[in-house]
């Protein structure tokens, strides 16, 4: 079986479109965040989350009613895991004194306003309690992270392949974290520890994707002296066209199944992947693929003094339909 | 041939291996078969978040090891300059690291450097106008003090966890400042008590009363300075025997003995069947207390117990090495101070920067539907693989297996933790780790168009792809090793899966799988398809 067989698509061709769909994602994603922010997890923001498992079924209303007096306007109230549980998240932003030990007075406090409201027997499942330090500390922490390991691929893959193959790999990855930054805005998930393992892991995946397509390249630019740099990277991304989409399709569906199946907890992460998934596909083609052919201009790879030696490299047989010049292409 | 015996041994022998490490262990508790004991202690331990239990982060004050040590040097300095008669006019402090003496005479001032010597040790002297010295704290003394602090305040907390009786506790240093202490508590769901039982400071003084009890501070001082060398200390509340509402004992500042110089203290009743505290002192403790009761016999001492007089019982005749503390304490009170004395106090005042509890029900939920999405990611990678590929797709679900086994048995040799973004990495291991065999067989499929022979085609498949896959994985492993170094608990688990799993997934798509399609291959001749 083969799903894409001897495929010639021009995908050079559509990089313009593609940079300027990407520009109006992440531009989207930058004015949600600006106007409506990020929601950060508790992890960042500090505060106070217990999850309580009642006797009796209670209504999100009644919950919140019964908080509004001590807790305000600002708490979030959510069902938990399984209905038929009848367990509630509740979330506030306020913490206990980050001295001694009473840093839990605010989930006795909401405990205590709940056992008030007559609202049936509940106990305890599990709290989160983290104070404004922690969050502080996991910023830095986070976004060091991100910038140490986009630094470590750029230089391996400069070490391995060519600085604009590395420039390339890790422009894609960084426009991947952007699109997956946007569509966490756009859905509203809050951004927590979960999220921002998901997030580092899309970076593996991401330039993963990209090596395999630039490992072709380097690969063709050995047996296609004579071609520009754009038509061996579209020959590139059309011989491994069915890999691309078969890896990111399974991935996908581990993917999927996480989000379905996965459970409260890790809904957030699932979501993630699933976003950075697709756009970690669709960057390595459009962006990183796009990036190499600006960097590398549009004049045949090597002067053709002499013949390609195709026959010594025992490379496959190239596609024989003459590719179009990339006039289009406003290489700098 | 004989080299593909050897693969396929090889092949057999680390399957052997990492299923008995990592999936024997597991099968043997679920079904109860017999494994040796050595082998169930290797089994993988579940993470806090799947298992239910405590995670609390503190943070030490490690500005109190300073403090102390500055208090201490300048009590040494003003006693040194008493016994030598060198009159000066005040010694205070000035901050955590810094203390001052003023109103030294000029004609004093060569005695008076001879006198600040042994304090010199640690400090660093700055003279000033008026016959003024600043000492402070030398730099590499306090960070030599911080670090000792805290490592001091984790083994302190250690040998109270484990008096506590928690099995498989873990506790470890973290933080950028390096003052952070990570204590995680599996199986334990009572917060307040292990909180409690770990913040305290534990710091028992005995110190001997010179007045008091007073209702009021401003009784024991006179014209509001505190007499040199002696401090006011409260008294606890309800103490028996004691005026009501706060009382105020004015105190000598050196203790007679310290929680130091226990060796041991444990729940007993005193003469009023009060549940009380008796402590046993060492040698050395007990020949200074014997010394100090002696010269003391008709007047208070003082039981301070974390700056709180508990009580301050008449001293009736020489005492070396066995007391008892009394005050109004319930039974579990006692239980909690016989524990928190034996395990020696905190050298500084721990702060709670976070607190996790996982409910044991909520961890069961979580493994419920990570192995239900394991399982249903599994069938959905499997049943394409071989749709797609035939029979070649069974040798990718053997190679992902063994990919399976390998992960769970590392991770059980290395001693990681499985949490539940641990089980979100095995899933997506599976999705990613067939990334390998795709790129390969998909490889195979363009060699065997260019008209090669089935088993050229997949050698020249699985030789061009391998420096793909090892650029790809290298890549992979920079950003999971930089992903373990920034998570905590959970995160570092989904970090280790991960590494792991590229590992072993470099192995099987390489090794494991090329030698099945030489195995599958080898008893044929002319082999003219190949099921791809």
């Amino acid at each position: 079986m083969h799903i894409f067989k001897d495929t010639h698509f021009d995908f050079l061709r559509w990089r313009w479109h593609a940079i300027a769909l990407s520009a109006l994602i992440v531009a989207a994603g930058v004015f949600t965040i600006a106007t409506r922010g990020i929601q950060k997890g508790v992890e960042f923001a500090g505060g106070t989350v217990v999850i309580e498992q009642f006797d009796q079924a209670v209504s999100i209303q009644q919950v919140r009613a019964a908080l509004e007096k001590s807790f305000g306007q600002d708490i979030s109230i959510q069902e938990f895991g399984d209905p038929s549980q009848r367990q509630v998240m509740i979330r506030v932003a306020q913490v206990g004194a980050e001295s001694g030990a009473s840093l839990g007075t605010t989930a006795d406090a909401l405990e205590a306003a709940l056992k008030q409201a007559n609202l049936g027997n509940f106990r305890r499942q599990g709290t989160e309690i983290v104070g404004p330090a922690v969050g502080r500390e996991l910023t830095t922490k986070g976004i060091s992270a991100t910038v140490l390991s986009l630094a470590g691929i750029l230089a391996y893959i400069s070490f391995r392949f060519q600085l604009s193959f590395a420039t390339g790999a890790v422009v894609a990855t960084m426009h991947d974290l952007l699109v997956t930054f946007a569509f966490l805005a756009f859905f509203g998930y809050d951004l927590t520890l979960n999220v921002i393992a998901a997030l580092l892991t899309i970076t593996g995946f991401s330039t993963n994707d990209t090596i395999v397509i630039f490992d072709r390249v380097r690969e063709n630019l050995r047996g296609m002296r004579r071609d520009s740099i754009g038509t061996i990277i579209n020959v590139a991304i059309n011989q491994t066209l069915g890999r691309t989409i078969i890896t990111s399709g399974t991935a996908l569906l581990s993917a999927l199944a996480l989000f379905f199946f996965g459970g409260e907890v890790l809904h957030g992460f699932a979501f993630t992947m699933v976003v950075g998934i697709i756009t970690g596909t669709y960057s390595t083609v459009f962006i990183a693929a796009a990036i190499v052919s600006f960097w590398r201009g549009s004049a045949p790879t090597r002067a053709a003094s002499h013949a390609p030696a195709t026959a010594s490299t025992g490379a496959p047989p190239q596609p024989q339909r003459k590719q179009k010049p990339q006039r289009k292409a406003r290489a700098s | 041939m004989s080299n593909l015996r050897w693969k396929v041994l090889t092949v057999l022998g680390v399957f052997v291996v990492f299923a008995g490490l990592g999936v024997y262990p597991i099968l043997a508790a679920r079904y109860h078969i017999p494994a040796p004991g050595w082998l169930m202690d290797k089994q993988l331990k579940l993470g806090l978040d799947l298992k239910g239990g405590v995670h609390l982060v503190l943070r030490v004050q490690t500005d109190d090891a300073l403090r102390l040590e500055t208090d201490t040097e300048m009590e040494r300095l003003r006693s040194e300059l008493e016994t030598r008669k060198i009159p000066v006019t005040n010694v205070v402090a000035v901050n955590v690291t810094q203390f001052r003496v003023e109103g030294v005479q000029p004609g004093q001032d060569a005695a008076f450097r001879q006198a600040a010597t042994e304090v010199q040790v640690n400090f660093d002297r700055s003279s000033g106008t008026n016959g003024t010295y600043t000492f402070t704290l030398k730099p590499n003394i306090q960070v030599n003090l911080r670090d000792e602090s805290v490592v001091q305040a984790r083994q302190t907390i250690e040998r109270r966890v484990n008096e506590l009786g928690v099995t498989e506790p873990s506790i470890t240093q973290q933080g950028s400042g390096g003052d952070q202490i990570l204590v995680q508590l599996p199986g334990v769901t009572d917060v307040e008590r292990a909180k409690q039982i770990m913040g305290s400071p534990g710091l028992l003084e005995l110190k001997i009363v010179e007045q008091g009890p007073s209702p009021t501070k401003e009784a024991l001082t006179t014209g509001g300075q505190v007499p040199q060398g002696m401090e006011v200390v409260p008294g606890a509340p309800g103490v028996p025997g004691e005026p009501a509402g706060t009382v105020y004992y004015l105190v000598k500042r050196v203790a007679a003995v310290t929680g130091r110089d226990l060796r041991n203290a444990r729940a007993s009743l005193d003469e009023n069947n009060q549940p009380a505290v008796s402590f046993t002192l060492h040698n050395e403790g007990g020949a200074r207390f014997g010394k100090v009761t002696a010269e003391n016999i008709g007047r208070q001492l003082a039981i301070v117990l974390d700056g709180r007089v508990q009580s301050a019982p008449r001293i009736e005749s020489r005492i070396s090495t066995d007391g008892r503390i009394t005050g109004s304490f319930t039974s579990e009170e006692v239980q909690n101070l016989s524990l928190i004395l034996r395990s020696g106090a905190l050298p500084a005042t721990l702060t709670y920067l976070e607190e996790r509890t996982i409910g044991p029900s909520l961890g069961a939920d979580s493994i419920r539907s990570g192995v239900l999405a394991s399982f249903v990611g599994l069938l959905f990678v499997v049943l394409f693989m071989l749709v797609y590929y035939k029979l070649s797709g069974v040798n990718a679900v053997v190679a992902l297996v063994f990919n399976l086994v390998i992960l769970l048995g590392l991770m059980a040799y290395i001693g990681a933790v499985m949490t539940l973004p641990g089980i979100a990495g095995f899933v997506l291991t599976m999705g990613m780790g067939v990334d390998s065999n795709v790129l390969i067989f998909e490889r195979i499929k363009e060699e065997l168009e260019a008209q090669r022979g089935v088993r050229a085609a997949i050698n020249a498949g699985f030789a061009r792809v391998f420096w793909t896959l090892v650029d790809t994985h290298t890549a992979a492993l920079i950003s999971a090793a930089f992903l373990f170094q920034f998570g905590t608990g959970p995160i570092r688990g989904f970090a280790v899966t991960l590494f792991v799993g590229l590992v072993s997934n470099l192995f099987t798509s390489t090794f494991v799988s090329k030698t099945l399609f030489e195995l599958a291959l080898a008893r044929k001749h002319q082999v003219a398809t190949l099921s791809i």
